[in-house]
């Protein structure tokens, strides 16, 4: 999922933000402005479920955020759940059936198409990317890529966040985009169930060991793998999971 | 069994993966594990373009550094690129004769010890979604009748994939890729789990995996998410 574009976007969005938690709503702008769409935001996802807006574009992104974590119904709700992308293009014919009363709601606030996309890698899950539009109608292919890399770079965005507000580690160096490779996703799993650590923690770790060691993660994931590497050691003392 | 019969039986195995709510990712490994088999190859890949316009390799026969290397090389430059661009099949390339063509792929491919390859693309009607990628370490050549046997089944994946994205709206396209995008993820995740839970390799802890789906009829989606939450025991899996 490492596209060239999510890291354009994250370069852009390091420059412009000079304090790690604003990187969120840097990314809603940026994104409300390229994909010319009404309003985005970013829902945030914990293990008890969604946990409310940690980004949203003024005007009826955050009020379509409010509404739905208040009702426990819409798209956000549903994408949260079950990790899978909801497209809505047409809210006023088909959003009715399935979430009826955050269907009034949006369209009293004048909102006619949804697209909501999971902010997660594999079993992480960090969150949900909400576009909101004033206008029934899909998202283009160009949109539709343009989209996901904003998800991705929100993903990275959010690993960054937790990482931040762990250990107050501030080294924009890790704020590149995931790598989405076999290995580094296997030394995750292995490392999260050696150490007793969450999936998130544990990719933390590698990518954090990774940048302080200069070595490319994908071979400190091999390393791991095979039993050379082993993280929770004194250099990974600053991680939350000890 | 010979080998009509067995073919009979993969097609049989591949319709039978494509009920409702299937999952993408088993469709994709039993493609890639019976082309394996059937044309005698070593190993293959299977690679799916996502709607960023990359390819992204969704299933692979073999837990190799140097192979799962030459996929991340191929959303660049390889076989995969351009059976992906032309939807043409490219096969027997002898990689002693591919420098040129491919000046960073091919090295890396001999380096991992092939010497032929093969990319078939996945496709209907122009619609090119994605290639199998087939390597031989022996010089394995396919004749008309094996690119047939490879391209027929690439062919019914494809268009049980096609047939599910027409059946519903548009944009179920994008959801039901890249909902598999993820899936992949969570059964790499759960390899690594799996590995350290029970001390052994991620490719015996993925072998376990499938067996564990295959004898309770679930997806390696569903083992997955189990093996990572933690509520499949270890001790059924081993038995399975």
């Amino acid at each position: 999922m490492a596209s060239a574009r999510a890291a354009e976007i994250l370069a852009r969005l390091s420059h412009g933000a000079d304090v790690v938690p604003s990187l969120p709503q840097q990314l809603v702008l940026h994104c409300t402005a390229a994909l010319s769409v009404t309003g985005v935001a970013i829902m945030l996802m914990t293990d008890a479920g969604p946990a409310g807006a940690v980004a949203a574009s003024d005007g009826p992104a955050e009020t379509m955020e409010e509404l739905q974590f208040t009702l426990g119904e819409g798209p956000c709700i549903d994408c949260s759940h079950t990790g899978r992308p909801v497209l809505q293009p047409d809210l006023a014919h088909t959003g009715g059936a399935r979430w009826p009363v955050f269907t009034d709601g949006a369209i009293d606030a004048g909102i006619r198409a949804i697209f909501a996309f999971p902010l997660r890698v594999g079993g992480i899950r960090l969150g949900v990317l909400d576009l909101y539009r004033d206008r029934p109608g899909a998202l283009t292919a160009a949109h539709l890529a343009e989209a996901l890399s904003f998800a991705d770079a929100a993903v990275t965005v959010l690993v960054h966040l937790q990482a931040h507000a762990a250990t107050g580690q501030d080294k924009t160096g890790l704020l590149r985009v995931i790598e989405d490779r076999a290995e580094v996703h296997q030394a995750t799993g292995w490392v999260a169930e050696e150490l007793g650590v969450s999936l998130a923690q544990a990719l933390v770790m590698l990518r954090a060991r990774a940048f302080a060691s200069g070595q490319p993660i994908v071979d400190l994931a091999r390393g791991v793998l095979t039993g050379t590497v082993r993280l929770g050691d004194v250099d990974d003392s600053e991680n939350p999971s000890r | 069994m010979d080998r009509l019969e067995r073919l009979a039986q993969v097609f049989v195995e591949l319709a039978d993966t494509l009920v409702e709510e299937f999952d993408v990712v088993d469709l994709l490994q039993v493609l890639a594990e019976r082309s394996v088999e059937l044309l005698d190859a070593d190993a293959s890949g299977l690679m799916l373009a996502d709607q960023r316009g990359d390819l992204q390799l969704m299933a692979f026969t073999m837990e190799r550094a140097r192979l799962l290397e030459l996929f991340e090389l191929q959303i660049r430059e390889g076989p995969c690129r351009d059976a992906y661009t032309t939807g043409a099949a490219i096969t027997n390339v002898e990689l002693v004769d591919a420098q040129n063509r491919w000046p960073t792929f091919t090295p890396a491919a001999r380096a991992a010890g092939f010497s032929t390859t093969h990319a078939l693309p996945m496709r209907l009607r122009g619609n090119v979604i994605g290639v199998l990628n087939l390597f031989s370490e022996r010089g394995q050549r396919l004749d008309d009748g094996d690119v047939a046997v490879g391209q027929a089944m690439a062919d019914v994946a494809t268009i049980g994939l096609l047939h599910e994205r027409t059946l519903r709206e548009q944009t179920a396209i994008s959801e039901q890729l890249e909902t598999a995008l993820h899936s992949r993820v969570l059964i790499e995740q759960a390899k690594g789990v799996l590995a350290a839970r029970a001390k052994i390799s991620v490719d015996e802890a993925f072998n376990l995996m499938r067996l564990h789906a295959r004898s309770n009829r679930i997806t390696l989606t569903a083992v997955a998410s189990a093996v990572i939450g933690g509520t499949v025991d270890l001790r059924a899996m081993t038995r399975s």
